[in-house]
């Protein structure tokens, strides 16, 4: 599904309302009014997604250009290697759920990194050896070439079967 | 001499204008006013509500033709602008991991679990449930009023002209009838129940103050030209109950009040809302709360208890959701009304958004603008449903959970959604619990109810001494 002009007008609008201070850039405490977002128990880290590192605001076309990643996936799209991959693929949409874990940009999701996620997900709701546990197991599976890591290639296998095109994408309702 | 013909044309021009206000006074007085207190129609108002929906017809089809050719403009919504997936965070993880093998036990961690999450906050982000209840409600198609103009542009001349008559016709024609019938309306509430009040407690006292009452309510509700459909009168609210109904402006009162008398609840305020309320007390026991007591929950519950407890008193109105919404939805009804006890009568109020947008909000418009933004609406058209009483259950039930069961039943004869939303968030910040909640909802998923993990399915993880 194409986003059309009428839906860069409904971002628009959606990125005026946040922006309460009507400067034409969002801050980090316009994306904390947001009430749904604030029960999120991953809440700040995706609010992070959107501010480059070292930047304080983001303005439309960045906002615009990181809700991309959810368009939904054209399949029709032929595997064409000169063009850069669109923001939309598959592959895109892993690597920016990827950057998720791995917040250091270092190409691997560490245990701690993994820690930290899981930590955040779960709150106090589990004891810190369960929480060893459960990260221990997870880079088990994952890990192939054991140096206890998730590389962007291990974290893609492991991911094979799963739809991501519809489950990491956001339909417009008209 | 110039001084004198001056003066002249100045008296004739004085009789003319109170010649004209004579017969102003007459024609409100006796078309609208007195019909109204007798609770008759002269069917006006019927006939201005049929023409304005057939030019509203007229400006929808214009309007349609319009935008097909100016098609970057984006369709109106009501209820949100993103496909939204309605599964528990249950069932939609388990989509995400339908393709994995299964641990015998079905409980671990999977590094998909993250994207539930990622996808519900960018959802959030984009358009989120909560927020847009707290601004008025999208239309369909504009209905030629210049405050619900959104992203209409500029369509076609006759259009337009019509819009200038409508503007002329609410601000000039209307909105004085309107005023004038509100002033008189308040005032004969305020002296119609000081009066009352002189008389002796008896059976005559109260059928005169709930005339009065009626009356007056009347007059108000023909003073914002509102139509009210009641739907199931054999369900209304009987002395010794407590009517709950959805909240979406202070003009619900006036709505539910023309059609019984109901004791009030809230807030002693200062001025002419005090000058009302105290003379409104003196005809029939409205329960007022002063600032102070409506801190202490306990207070107000047994002064309402007491209240319901004499079981001929008129019954006890009150709003559950503790603030305006703006009617597409009912968000979470405060359990404390329901601690009372009593049966409750549950009413669900449906404005029709095309003659005028009722909600007030209150973040934007103080009172008195809100009431001339009313008044200088086309009209208010509402259906009232009376639905059949209910009471707490025997079996354990708690007011929370009667709570919901209520807030369901009139969300569903209303044609609203059922949120689980609290609308006190409209103004306070999320409570943690909340994150909890979603936590431990998604840890009992992984690690299971009682804190256990579920056993390896194969080779053995390094034993922790």
């Amino acid at each position: 599904m194409k986003i059309s002009p009428a839906h860069i007008i409904r971002l628009y609008d959606r990125f005026e309302f946040l922006d309460k201070e009507g400067s034409g850039q969002l801050r980090l405490e316009d994306f904390a009014e947001v009430k749904e977002l604030a029960m999120n128990p991953i809440g700040d880290r995706i609010i992070g997604a959107f501010f480059s590192p070292g930047q304080e605001t983001v303005d439309f076309p960045s906002f615009v250009r990181i809700l991309a990643h959810f368009r939904p996936t054209d399949k029709n799209r032929a595997k064409d290697s000169t063009q850069p991959e669109p923001v939309n693929s598959r592959t895109s949409k892993l690597k920016f759920a990827f950057q998720l874990y791995d917040q250091d940009r270092d190409g691997k999701i560490s245990r701690a990194e993994l820690l930290q996620v899981l930590r955040e997900m779960l709150g106090m709701q589990v004891t810190e050896e369960q929480l060893e546990s459960i990260a221990d197991r997870a880079i088990q599976e994952a890990d192939l070439d054991r140096d206890d890591a998730i590389s962007f290639e291990e974290f893609r296998k492991s991911l094979e079967k799963v739809n991501i095109e519809h489950k990491m994408s956001i339909r417009f309702l008209r | 001499m110039e001084n004198l013909r001056g003066g002249g044309v100045m008296e004739d021009l004085w009789d003319v204008a109170v010649v004209l206000f004579q017969v102003w006074i007459s024609v409100v007085l006796g078309l609208i006013m007195l019909p109204a207190m007798f609770g008759l129609s002269l069917g006006v108002t019927g006939v201005y509500i049929q023409i304005l929906v057939k030019i509203l017809e007229w400006a929808t089809v214009r309007i349609q033709r319009g935008r097909k050719e100016q098609p970057t403009l984006p369709l109106p919504l009501a209820n949100g602008i993103i496909e939204r997936e309605g599964g528990s965070m249950e069932e939609e993880m388990g989509e995400l991991r339908c393709s994995r093998p299964q641990s015998p036990a079905g409980r671990e961690f999977a590094l998909c679990d993250v994207f539930y999450f990622y996808k519900k906050g960018i959802e959030s982000i984009v358009d989120d449930q909560v927020t847009q209840r707290f601004s008025s409600e999208e239309l369909a198609s504009w209905n030629l009023l210049t405050r619900t103009n959104q992203n209409f542009h500029y369509i076609s001349l006759r259009l337009t002209i019509i819009w200038g008559v409508g503007v002329f016709v609410r601000y000039c024609v209307l909105f004085p009838l309107r005023i004038t019938l509100a002033i008189i309306g308040l005032t004969w509430l305020v002296i119609g129940t000081t009066l009352v009040g002189f008389l002796p407690d008896s059976s005559a006292k109260n059928w005169l103050s709930e005339l009065v009452h009626l009356m007056c309510y009347r007059i108000c509700a023909r003073g914002l030209s509102a139509t009210i459909h009641y739907h199931n009168k054999s369900n209304r609210p009987q002395k010794g109950g407590i009517c709950v109904a959805n909240h979406t402006t202070p003009i619900d009162v006036v709505i539910l009040a023309n059609d019984g008398c109901y004791a009030m609840v809230g807030q002693v305020h200062g001025g002419l809302m005090g000058i009302i309320q105290r003379s409104m007390l003196r005809s029939c026991p409205h329960v007022w709360f002063e600032r102070s007591e409506m801190k202490d929950r306990h207070a107000v519950t047994s002064r309402l208890k007491a209240h319901v407890a004499a079981k001929n008193k008129l019954p006890i109105l009150i709003f559950p959701e503790g603030t305006c919404i703006n009617n597409t939805s009912v968000m979470m009804f405060k359990k404390g009304s329901f601690e009372i006890g009593g049966t409750i009568y549950p009413v669900a109020i449906k404005y029709d958004p095309r003659f005028g947008d009722a909600f007030w909000n209150s973040a934007k418009y103080n009172m008195v603008s809100y009431l001339l933004r009313m008044m200088t609406s086309w009209a208010i058209v509402v259906n009232v449903w009376y639905l059949p009483p209910m009471t707490l259950e025997q079996d354990g039930e708690d007011a929370a959970h009667f709570a919901n069961r209520v807030k369901s039943a009139i969300a569903e004869q209303g044609g609203l959604l059922d949120l689980a939303w609290d609308g006190g968030l409209k103004r306070a910040k999320v409570k943690d619990a909340l994150k909890e909640e979603q936590q431990k909802m998604y840890s009992s998923m992984i690690v299971g109810q009682n804190g256990n993990i579920s056993p390896e399915p194969h080779s053995r993880a390094t034993e922790k001494q």
